[in-house]
């Protein structure tokens, strides 16, 4: 810890494949050398050694980069990501990939809450479960969930999409806007306003293309789809019952 | 008829019943913008003690009186520096139109100050015209973007707004145009509903990791401020100082809102006048008063207001109704489209309805061309230079070459609420309610 911007920095084994050791640099000067990298370059594989549960690791990415993190993550990690492709080989805090805009983050293991919160584009992809306000206020992202998700996923969820592969908590899309859910499991309770909608093939095709894209083995065809309603778009006296 | 018969109700006053009329008529709570109406201690209540044989006076016009502030010096390798005390408040382009945030751009970067952006992001027009911009990181993230929070010269995390403490914003579907409709991710012409938390953190503990966060992706070049409507005023500013906090914006009741529940407005909150001097005292017993730079708003109005809030410790003020009637809000201009809207100049609060009959809070491209930007840049400059003018005034009276040098000492109050919640002394008198 606290080593200066520089030190301690190894090439690894692999071509491009530079090393940043939790360990031997703090996590300022590792995300300072992911955002700065030097001559610019964008081609360069990185892996982060060590997280140890480490806040904000490789968050503010703008660079198309692979960053593989050796470890379990604390919260925010890949925050805000643009076009990096971050994948975690552990399990991730609160708030692994909040407001993502671009770029592919993958979690190996469970996420805690508020996976992929706010997400503006890119792809989340959690193989084992995610915990409370998955997707909350997602504004675009694509998630796909391996395991189930707690309570308020989707939660004010706006536009994207979000595939379950187990269940999902109680209030599931609760005040959802226009982000589409897939769940195969079971749904505790739907939220106020979300309803469950026909499956069409194209709706197949879509969580069949996201599976793809996340790796991760499931049958389109079991699949449930819940939308908005559409009931609350505006205040009215007739909603009182939904709050 | 005998007319000194007739006795008006203190409990059903006349505009009391009509809100229990219309609340029986619409079954709905009634939703606004502007602020509290109703009438609370404030800086009113406080006056200067000018020097005179016991203090020695300033010259006005030879003897320099100094307006700057610097924040964010705590944390950020980029601290801002203001050459006035005096910043505009966050308001969302959605909330105002484009003229008006233009406007308020223009005014604030010639008077060397900072303007603040709202929710829905940052727009090209307001980074253009703001030298220095303030960007707020709300509860909904609508429009939040990385990239904006990377061209923005300072971030102000919004917990909570005087207007309505606990509540999340609120813009009604007549001004969900579609580009609001599309900076923001919502469908055109809805109800905007806005989260009242933050999605990925609640509490002090996740806070301070989220300011690390905020840091981490600008790479710790920005102030950060944190927004908090006063409420629990002292508290509030610890546990802000303690999450790692620059600057803490202290938002008092009196302050506006685009739209909101008039119980918010009017039920919920603490005035400014206490709230000051709260935050002031939490920030002095963790040694952090002028380290961490308070910034404080709601209900300033004058350069008066704006020295009381400096003598009671606050380092900058922070000014947005105040701002648009600058701008011409509640001018008896258009006096028949106020009529439209069932009120009258000096008594509108319907910002709410996109319908501005000045052209400031609306996102009609007919009535924003009411407000020329240029001209309302002119006006918002010369409000701030009075206010700043008028502030410096009174700090020479006091005989301080600084206004960061007027000090509660200087002070008295002139009710008994207004000692006891400044915690200055009762006028004439060596008492301060609660403490002598």
């Amino acid at each position: 810890m606290g080593a200066e911007a520089g030190d301690g920095i190894q090439l690894g084994q692999g071509l491009n494949m530079q090393t940043l050791d939790l360990n031997e640099l703090d996590v300022r000067t590792v995300n300072h050398q992911l955002h700065n990298r030097e001559g610019g370059s964008a081609d360069t594989e990185y892996e982060i050694l060590n997280p140890m549960g480490r806040h904000a690791v490789a968050a503010g990415l703008d660079a198309p980069l692979k960053v593989h993190i050796r470890g379990h993550a604390g919260y925010y990690c890949a925050g805000m990501n643009k076009q990096a492709d971050v994948t975690i080989e552990g399990n991730a805090g609160v708030g692994v990939a909040e407001n993502i805009m671009s770029g592919r983050v993958h979690v190996k293991g469970y996420a805690s809450q508020s996976a992929g919160a706010t997400g503006h584009g890119g792809l989340v992809v959690i193989e084992g479960d995610a915990s409370a306000r998955c997707g909350i206020s997602m504004k675009g992202v694509d998630i796909v969930v391996g395991g189930s998700v707690g309570h308020m996923s989707a939660f004010m969820a706006q536009a994207g999409h979000l595939v379950v592969c187990g269940d999902a908590g109680a209030h599931f899309g609760d005040s959802l806007y226009e982000a589409k859910l897939y769940v195969r499991g079971s749904v505790e309770s739907l939220g106020a306003d979300c309803v469950e909608k026909e499956m069409t093939a194209e709706h197949r095709e879509t969580v069949r293309a996201l599976l793809q894209q996340a790796g991760i083995d499931a049958d389109p065809g079991e699949f449930r789809r819940y939308g908005s309603a559409r009931n609350l778009y505006h205040f009215k006296i007739g909603n009182i019952s939904y709050y | 008829m005998d007319p000194r018969k007739l006795r008006e109700s203190a409990t059903f006053p006349p505009h009391v019943i009509a809100e229990i009329q219309r609340s029986a008529s619409e079954g709905m709570y009634y939703i606004r913008g502007s602020g509290a109406k109703r009438k609370v201690p404030t800086f009113d209540d406080l006056v200067f003690l000018g020097a005179s044989i016991s203090r020695y006076p300033l010259e006005g016009y030879r003897e320099k009186c100094d307006t700057n502030v610097v924040i964010g010096a705590r944390f950020a390798k980029k601290p801002i520096e203001l050459k006035i005390p005096i910043t505009i408040a966050g308001m969302s382009f959605g909330a105002l139109g484009a003229n008006a945030k233009q406007a308020l751009g223009h005014a604030a970067s010639e008077m060397g100050t900072s303007t603040t952006t709202g929710d829905g992001g940052m727009t090209d027009e307001e980074r253009e015209a703001s030298k220095t911009l303030v960007y707020q990181y709300l509860p909904s993230r609508y429009g939040m973007q990385p990239d904006q929070l990377r061209r923005a010269d300072a971030i102000e995390v919004v917990a909570g707004q005087g207007a309505k403490p606990g509540g999340g914003g609120m813009l009604l579907g007549q001004k969900i145009t579609e580009r609001v409709a599309q900076m923001r991710t919502l469908p055109q012409g809805i109800d905007q509903r806005s989260a009242c938390r933050h999605p990925d953190w609640t509490g002090p503990d996740d806070l301070e990791i989220k300011i690390h966060e905020l840091r981490e992706i600008t790479d710790w070049e920005k102030p950060i401020y944190v927004k908090v409507g006063a409420t629990r005023a002292r508290y509030d500013t610890m546990l802000a100082v303690k999450a790692g906090a620059d600057a803490i914006v202290l938002d008092g009741m009196q302050g506006g809102t685009a739209a909101t529940q008039t119980c918010f407005i009017e039920d919920v909150g603490i005035p400014t006048l206490p709230a000051v001097r709260q935050a002031v005292e939490a920030l002095q017993e963790l040694g952090m008063h002028r380290k961490v730079q308070l910034i404080v708003s709601g209900g300033i109005r004058t350069g008066g207001d704006v020295a009381k809030a400096l003598a009671l410790g606050a380092d900058a003020v922070s000014i947005g109704m105040a701002a648009l009637m600058a701008l011409n809000c509640n001018a008896p201009i258009y006096e028949e489209d106020y009529e439209a809207l069932g009120t009258r100049p000096g008594f509108c609060h319907h910002c709410h309805t996109g319908k501005c009959p000045v052209g400031i809070t609306t996102q009609d491209p007919e009535l924003e061309k009411r407000l020329d930007p240029d001209l309302a840049a002119q006006r918002v400059r010369n409000y701030l230079t009075t206010l700043t003018l008028e502030c410096q005034t009174l700090a020479r009276a006091c005989g301080k070459s600084h206004v960061h040098n007027l000090e509660p000492e200087d002070m008295a109050a002139l009710t008994m609420e207004a000692a006891a919640m400044a915690r200055v002394p009762l006028a004439g008198t060596d008492w301060i309610p609660g403490v002598t």
